[in-house]
This record gives structure tokens, C-alpha cells and sequence, in this order.
């Protein structure tokens, strides 16, 4: 009872510093609940920056995945196609090879049967307006179909045959074509009652863009694919691993395990840490003042491309080697050595092995940086338009951070919806390598 | 032969070579009886064999490669008309060329010019001789090489050094890639920028107010003069980079605060990841969402509330690099806050303060030299990047602090001075390389003072 006397003698009235403090108190809870809430308003709005810059994507470029087809019935005769009887008869029979029948007329024969679809079509004008339903890469494809089986010369055939670009986005966009003040397009209220039309009988199909992943660059937005770009950034993405890797290797294995502490060694470990940070942009400088205008290498070829990415990575791999090294803790070298290995036995058969992993995995996210590169790549003229796929390492060639550069600023509308695709492309590559990347850590790593 | 055929060669005599040595060292070990009498293992033998047969015949075809065009250069110059040989260098270049073009095919007969057909003989001849007595001696050297080492191997020798020697002379000659790398920027950028300070003036560049890069074709030309003040581009890069760090260091040092300090270890395994996904993204992809949607919205919004904003704002290229350097200066900020010893916090709470009130008056202050540094190198990331700026910035060369009017950047004029048909050695294409140089020693300076920073903070509490 004495205890509880004691505290209700206590002073009934707070000190006045218990006061000063009490008082404060809701204010400072409040301004704990603000600050709390800036951090989350900070890390919201950075997470929803990502989700709208890939959403915004990926709606931009999902409708160039598919691509819209019409239905015509071709005639594919011969004097359509504008090809001499014997010809025809000795490509039928195999004595001549087909490639003879790559000069025939096929956009003639597109446009008879766009004719024989729409007869009440007449003045040159409407025509025109008329062919121009067609993609102009079709004529390649009937080409290549009649090239494919010669035996269809002579016949008539239904065959599917792609769009132009701005009615095939109205179709793909599934627009009512009836309703042709409704829709906002370029084309003439006739090109839609045409489409219309075709429309209403099925003549329209839409499919999975096959173009845009075997076609090369090209003015034409419908007949545009990145089958080049691909091929040029797996040509200098291969050159930058086969420099990179091994230089990085070899420098990290140096640092971390050889390097007496001296000035040179230093000098090099400043270097390398103020190489990671130069911008890029200066890599692409030292390219073309370099290998271009002083080597005379090939300009907008893989092989500069792949030598000034690799410079340009080769910080990052250092770097991320020497920490994989640097966790092979040091009883395994003992243990080695104590067996008599000699000191780059040691190396090589013990501790290289055991970092790997960790090497590797820097080596990928090293490799994804320089595929989705772009500035250095500007400066040695790999801006080029290819249209052809390139052959080697010294052919001209572009790659898919810069198709997408050189496609954002191409004013067609249907460019818009390439660069977006393209883009979802480079990511996709890009998450598969970072996707790699973690699983090697996750699997293969090991705490000591 | 050419040289990469001969190098190939070269390769394929080493890996026989290789193999031969580590035959002839097991024969030689059991002659010995046994492998444990030989000093370096069989393998060593073979790899001594193989860089002996490789390296002699590698020394001579790049000695080789390196002396020739010196001898060639002297043959021109030996053979070209009178009134050339007195004349400059470039005519003599330009004579050289046109043959060069004309044999192009391996044929000099052709040619009508009798002065040129006897160069163009001249030259095929020596070439042939040239190459055929490279790929001789070439291949005598590989062989010779790898026949001394070959009859050199015995139980005593010791290969293990040797070939230890070479490998970590490679390791060295890696490690040194870099400062190879450092020179050749510093050196190929300071070589163009002297020859484009010999026809603009250094102060011109750096002090002067008006940029238009036009120079003239003929001489004749009007307006062709151009003018070189780079005042207005520094601006530029200076507006774009203050208007990105404004975005990204309230961001991203929130975010680093709250990961930090409040975040579930939950929490904190799922969003770092999430925002380090920002940082992977490529810049062109950010350029693409600046251009096209940020750009156009933030025309749209100020149409509707009253304001011009021109269509290539330095903000939305501010705003959307920005973006791209939160996780930058996050997980910079969530390294030096999380290194800040518990202890300091512990004594914060122990005198009865809030989390915030300890954040704020403990934690930032012991942190901030780490969240300076963090900040410097996210600037020097700023004033570099190209690809956002390139695609969503303008090419106007305005002096103005407005943000919603269009600037441009250093790196903007360098990608467009450099993409065009220029001469190169107009002053218009070594303007880029001027302008290179500012950008490597701002970028330079500003990373070696984070770096500093980062690391006398470091050592304070480690």
C-alpha cells in the first residue's frame, strides 16, 4: 500500500518539461506519419513510372505482332505476269531454275485482280486510290509463292496477301468500317468503302506478323522488320564477349590475386574505376578517332561496334570478377598450396573454377548493357539503313537499340507501333539475360 | 598468303606443337622412369612448345605489318613525278590513292598513265614479294621455334616457369587494357580538339554565346563563317541535368529512406529489384517514352492550363532522365544510410526521438558526404547521357533558364555533328571531339570528387 501511496504523492502536475514534450507530441506523430508517407509516395511513383513507361509500350506495339491479309483471287497467267510461253514451259519442267521468274510482272497481276474484285472501279485516280488497298511488299510475296511452284502459272489462285499499313491497322484495330466519318485515318471515305466491303465478305484476315521478324529494314512500315538489327547485335555482341571476357578475366585474376600494392597497381585500379563511369558517348568518340580514322577498320560494321562495347564493359565485368574472386575464401588457396600447387595452379584449378558463377553472372549483365547501347554505336556509323541481313562481322550493319532510334524518328504512324515492338524485343532480351543472370547467382552461389 | 591465314596457320602449328611436346615429355618420363622424375608436368612441356612455335612468328608478322607501309610510303615517294615529289604531302597522297584505286584489281598493265603504270607494277611486285617472303619466314620461325623447345625438353627442364612467366605477363598486359583505354580516349579527344582549337580560338569556345555549326563548303559562301560558343550548350546540358536531379534525388533518396529504414525485409526483396529494372532499362527506350508520350502530354497540359511549352521542352527530357537515375541515387543513398552505425540510432531513440526526427537529425547528417558523392556521380551520369536528349531535346541553341522551352545539350551536338556527311577535318566534325573533351574532363572531375567523398566517408566508420 506504501508503494501505491508514494506514487498518488506524487506531483499531480507533470513537470514542465513533461509538458513541453506531451504537447509536442500529436505534431511529431504526425509529421512521423508524413514522413513515412513521402516514402512511400516516392517509391510509388517511381514503381508506377515503370509500369506506365511499359505499358505505354507495349500497347504501342502490340498491333505489330499481327499483321491484317486480304482474300484475292490472283490470275496468275502468263500474260499477266508479262512472261514469254517458253519460259514458263522450261521452269515448269525444271530446265530452267525458277529464279527466271523473278522479273515477271506480279504487281500487274495484284492489280487485276483488285480490278476483277471491284469492276465498277474506273478513272485513274480511283484506281490508284484502289491498288493502294495492297501492301506494295506483296508483289515480293506472290513472287515468291509462284517461284516456290512453278505449276500455279497458267492457274487462277485464291491467295491471302498482305495490307497496306493504314487500313491494315484499321482492320487489326477492329474499326467499323461502315462508319467512315468515325475514324480517324488518312485514307479516303472510298478506300474504307471498299474495305468495307471486303470487310463484310471476310476477305480480311488478321495473322501473326511473320515480316517483322524475317525482314530487314525498309520505308515501307508493313514490309519493316528487325531481322537485321537481330543479326547485327548478335554479330557485335559476340565480338564484345570474345574480347571482354577473356581480358576481364585475365585483368581481375591479376588485381585480386597477383598485384603487388604498388603505384602502377593503383594506377590501374583508378583507371578502371573511372572507365565504369565515362559516358558513353566518349567510347564512341574514341572509336572513331581510333579504329575508324586511325586503324581504317570498316565504318558501321560489328567488328568496331563489338571492340568499343567491350571497352565499354569491360569496367563492369572487371569489377563484378574481382568480387567473385574475392569470396573464394582464402583456406581453399591454402589448401592448395599446402599440396604443392604451384601459385597460378592455384589459380586456375581452384580458385577460377569456384568463382565462375559469380563471373559469369557479371559477364551477362555486362553483355545486356552493351546490347542495349546506343550512343557509342551512333559516333562509328552504325546508323545505316540495312535492308540486307549482314553476313559477317565486317559487313554493314545496324543493331536493335539503334533500329529503334533510327524508327522513332521516322515520321510514318505505323513506325511508331515498329519502334514499340521492337523495343518489347530488345526488353525481352534483355529480361531473359538479367533472368539468367540471377538464376546462375541463385543456383551456383555459395556462402562460405 | 594473307595475314589472317597465317595466323590461323600459325595456330594450328601451335596446338601440333603442343601436343608433340607433351607426347615427347611422357616418352622422356618414362625413359626416366616415371613422371615424378620430370621437373614441370608434360602439359607445361607441351604449352612451352606451343608459345615458342606461336610468339616468334606473332613478333614477326606484326613487325613485319608495322614496317612495310614505311618501306611502300618510300617507294612512292621515290616514284612519283618531279613536280609532285616537290609539292605537299596531300598531292602525293592523292597520286598514291589513284593508283591504289587502279590496281585495286591486281592488274596493273592496264593503266594508260606511263607514271602511274610503272608505280602500280612497282607496287603489285612488291607486294607479292612482300607477302610471299612474310609467310617463309613466317613459318620458318614457327617451325624453328618450336623445333629448339622441341629438342630442349628433358627431365631438368623447367617448363612450369617459363610458361607461368608468359601467362602471367598476359594477366599483367590485361590489367594494363585499361590504362591503354584512359590513354587512348584522353589522347584521340585532345588530339582533334588541338586541331580544332587551331582554327577556333579556345576562348571563342568556351566564352562564346552563339553556337551555329555551319561552316561553309566553299569559300565563298555566304554566312559560312559558323560560329563556336559553346556557352549555350553548357547551359543546356546544365538546365537538363538540374531538372533530372530535382526528379531523381527527392525520389530516389526517399525511397532509399524508406527501404532502409521502414521496409519489411518483404518489402525490401520485392521493390529493389523492381526499381533496379529502372536502371536496366536501355536510354533509348527512355528517349522513345520522352519523345512520344511524355513530351506530347506535358505540351498538352500546358496548352490547357494557359502555357507555351515548346514541343522539345528541356523538361520532359529532364524530367524522364530523371526517372532513369532514381535507382541510381537509391541504391547509392541505401548503401551509406545502411552503413551508418546502429548505435548512432540507438542513441537517437534512447533520448526519446521519433524515427523520422533520428532519420532526419542522425542518420542524413552522418550519411550525407556518402549521399553527396551519390548525387555527384548521378550529375556526372546526367551531363553524359546521350540517347534521352538526342530523341526528346531540341537542337536550338538557346540561352534560357525556362524549362518548358526547348535547349540543347553537349552530347545532342556532338551525336549531330558527327551523324551528318562532314569532312573530317572540317572544324565542324572536330567540334564534337572539343566538346568530347569538355564532357570526359567534367564528368572526370566530377567522379573523382564523389569517389574522394565516398571514400573519406567510408573510412569514418569502418
Amino acid at each position: 500500500m506504501s508503494v501505491e501511496s508514494s506514487h498518488t504523492a506524487a506531483p499531480a502536475q507533470p513537470s514542465p518539461a513533461t509538458a513541453h514534450v506531451k504537447a509536442g507530441l500529436a505534431r511529431r506523430y504526425a509529421a512521423e506519419k508524413r514522413f513515412r508517407l513521402y516514402g512511400i509516395i516516392a517509391i510509388g511513383a517511381s514503381l508506377a513510372f515503370l509500369a506506365m513507361l511499359l505499358i505505354s509500350i507495349v500497347s504501342k506495339g502490340l498491333p505489330a505482332f499481327s499483321q491484317t491479309f486480304i482474300q484475292l483471287d490472283v490470275p496468275l497467267d502468263i500474260d499477266t505476269l508479262d512472261i514469254d510461253a517458253e519460259t514458263a514451259e522450261a521452269v515448269q519442267e525444271g530446265s530452267l531454275p525458277a529464279s527466271e521468274l523473278r522479273r515477271a510482272n506480279y504487281n500487274g497481276a495484284i492489280r487485276e485482280a483488285l480490278r476483277e474484285r471491284f469492276p465498277d472501279v474506273s478513272g485513274r485516280s480511283d484506281r490508284r486510290a484502289l491498288y493502294k488497298l495492297v501492301s506494295t511488299g506483296a508483289q515480293y510475296d506472290l513472287a515468291r509463292i509462284v517461284m516456290d511452284d512453278p505449276s500455279l502459272l497458267g492457274q487462277r489462285q485464291t491467295l491471302w496477301l498482305p495490307t497496306d499499313d493504314e487500313i491494315g491497322a484499321l482492320v487489326k484495330r477492329g474499326a467499323d468500317l461502315t462508319q467512315a466519318d468515325t475514324l480517324s485515318t488518312r485514307l479516303d471515305d472510298k478506300s474504307i468503302a471498299w474495305a468495307a466491303d471486303l470487310d463484310a465478305n471476310n476477305e480480311f484476315d488478321v495473322r501473326f506478323n511473320t515480316t517483322f521478324f524475317k525482314n530487314g529494314d525498309s520505308r515501307e512500315p508493313e514490309l519493316a522488320g528487325i531481322r537485321a538489327a537481330l543479326v547485327g547485335s548478335a554479330y557485335t555482341l559476340l565480338i564484345t564477349f570474345l574480347l571482354s571476357f577473356p581480358v576481364a578475366v585475365a585483368s581481375a585474376i591479376y588485381l585480386e590475386e597477383f598485384a603487388p600494392q604498388n603505384r602502377w597497381t593503383d594506377l590501374v585500379e583508378v583507371n578502371i574505376n573511372n572507365l565504369a563511369a565515362v559516358p558513353s558517348i566518349v567510347f564512341g568518340l574514341l572509336g572513331l578517332a581510333v579504329f575508324i580514322n586511325f586503324f581504317h577498320l570498316p565504318r558501321s560494321a560489328p567488328v568496331v561496334g563489338g571492340i568499343v562495347l567491350s571497352l565499354m564493359t569491360l569496367p563492369t565485368i572487371i569489377i563484378s570478377s574481382r568480387a567473385a574472386l574475392k569470396s573464394v575464401p582464402p583456406s581453399i588457396r591454402e589448401a592448395a598450396r599446402g599440396l604443392g600447387a604451384s601459385e597460378l595452379q592455384v589459380v586456375f584449378h581452384h580458385v577460377l573454377p569456384l568463382a565462375m558463377p559469380g563471373i559469369l553472372t557479371g559477364t551477362i549483365i555486362g553483355l545486356a548493357q552493351a546490347l542495349g547501347e546506343t550512343a557509342p554505336l551512333l559516333m562509328i556509323g552504325m546508323v545505316a539503313f540495312i535492308v540486307d541481313i549482314p553476313q559477317g562481322i565486317t559487313d554493314s550493319a545496324t543493331v536493335l537499340p539503334v533500329q529503334v532510334y533510327l524508327w522513332a524518328d521516322s515520321p510514318e504512324r505505323a513506325f511508331t507501333e515498329k519502334t514499340s515492338a521492337a523495343i518489347m524485343v530488345l526488353l525481352a532480351f534483355l529480361i531473359v539475360m538479367n533472368a539468367v543472370a540471377v538464376m546462375l547467382r541463385k543456383r551456383f552461389e555459395r556462402r562460405w | 598468303m594473307t595475314t589472317t591465314h597465317l595466323l590461323i596457320v600459325a595456330t594450328v602449328l601451335a596446338a601440333v606443337s603442343y601436343f608433340a611436346g607433351r607426347a615427347r615429355a611422357w616418352s622422356v618420363a618414362r625413359e626416366n622412369g616415371g613422371i615424378r622424375q620430370l621437373h614441370s608436368l608434360p602439359t607445361h612441356h607441351g604449352a612451352l612448345v606451343a608459345i615458342w612455335c606461336f610468339v616468334p612468328a606473332l613478333l614477326l608478322v606484326v613487325v613485319w605489318k608495322l614496317a612495310e607501309p614505311v618501306y611502300i610510303g618510300n617507294i612512292v615517294n621515290a616514284n612519283v613525278p618531279a613536280e609532285l615529289s616537290a609539292g605537299d604531302e596531300r598531292q602525293i597522297a592523292l597520286y598514291r590513292n589513284d593508283v591504289e584505286n587502279l590496281i585495286s584489281d591486281g592488274d596493273a598493265s592496264q593503266i594508260t598513265d606511263d607514271g602511274k603504270r610503272a608505280l602500280g607494277e612497282r607496287l603489285l611486285a612488291q607486294r607479292s614479294s612482300s607477302s610471299l617472303a612474310l609467310t617463309l619466314l613466317a613459318l620458318a620461325a614457327a617451325l624453328g621455334g618450336a623445333a629448339f623447345a622441341y629438342k630442349r625438353i628433358a627431365a631438368p627442364t623447367r617448363a612450369r616457369h617459363s610458361v607461368e612467366r608468359v601467362v602471367k605477363f598476359l594477366l599483367v598486359s590485361s590489367a594494363s587494357l585499361a590504362i591503354l583505354t584512359t590513354l587512348g580516349i584522353v589522347l584521340s579527344v585532345l588530339f582533334e580538339s588541338l586541331r580544332f582549337f587551331q582554327q577556333v580560338s579556345f576562348t571563342e569556345f568556351v566564352f562564346g554565346t552563339s553556337w551555329s555549326p555551319q561552316t561553309a563548303i566553299r569559300a565563298d559562301q555566304i554566312g559560312s563563317s559558323g560560329s563556336f560558343g559553346a556557352i549555350p550548350l553548357f547551359t543546356g546540358t546544365l538546365l537538363i541535368s538540374a531538372i533530372a536531379l530535382l526528379v531523381a534525388v527527392p525520389f530516389g533518396l526517399m525511397s532509399a529512406i524508406y527501404l532502409a529504414e521502414y521496409a519489411s525485409p518483404r518489402m525490401r526483396n520485392i521493390t529493389k529489384p523492381l526499381l533496379e529494372i529502372l536502371a536496366g532499362i536501355p536510354t533509348v527506350v527512355y528517349g522513345f517514352f520522352a519523345a512520344l508520350t511524355v513530351a506530347p502530354a506535358i505540351r498538352e497540359f500546358g496548352s490547357v492550363i494557359g502555357l507555351s511549352v515548346s514541343s522539345e521542352s528541356a523538361l520532359a527530357a529532364g524530367a524522364v532522365m530523371g526517372i532513369m537515375i532514381i535507382p541510381f541515387v537509391s541504391s547509392l543513398s541505401d548503401d551509406v544510410i545502411t552503413a551508418v552505425p546502429q548505435a548512432m540510432r540507438d542513441g537517437s531513440y534512447a533520448l526519446g526521438s521519433t524515427k523520422s526526427e533520428t532519420v532526419r537529425k542522425v542518420v542524413i547528417p552522418a550519411a550525407l558526404p556518402g549521399i553527396v558523392g551519390g548525387v555527384l556521380l548521378a550529375a556526372s551520369r546526367a551531363i553524359g547521357e546521350t540517347m534521352i536528349v538526342v530523341m526528346a531535346a531540341g537542337l536550338a541553341a538557346n540561352i534560357t533558364a525556362n524549362p518548358l522551352e526547348a535547349v540543347t545539350t553537349v552530347t545532342v551536338q556532338i551525336v549531330t555533328l558527327l551523324t551528318g556527311d562532314q569532312e573530317f577535318d572540317s572544324a565542324k566534325t572536330l567540334a564534337a571531339f572539343a566538346l568530347g573533351l569538355m564532357l570526359f574532363v567534367v564528368t572526370l572531375v566530377l567522379n573523382v570528387i564523389a569517389l574522394l567523398v565516398v571514400r573519406r566517408y567510408r573510412e569514418q566508420y569502418e
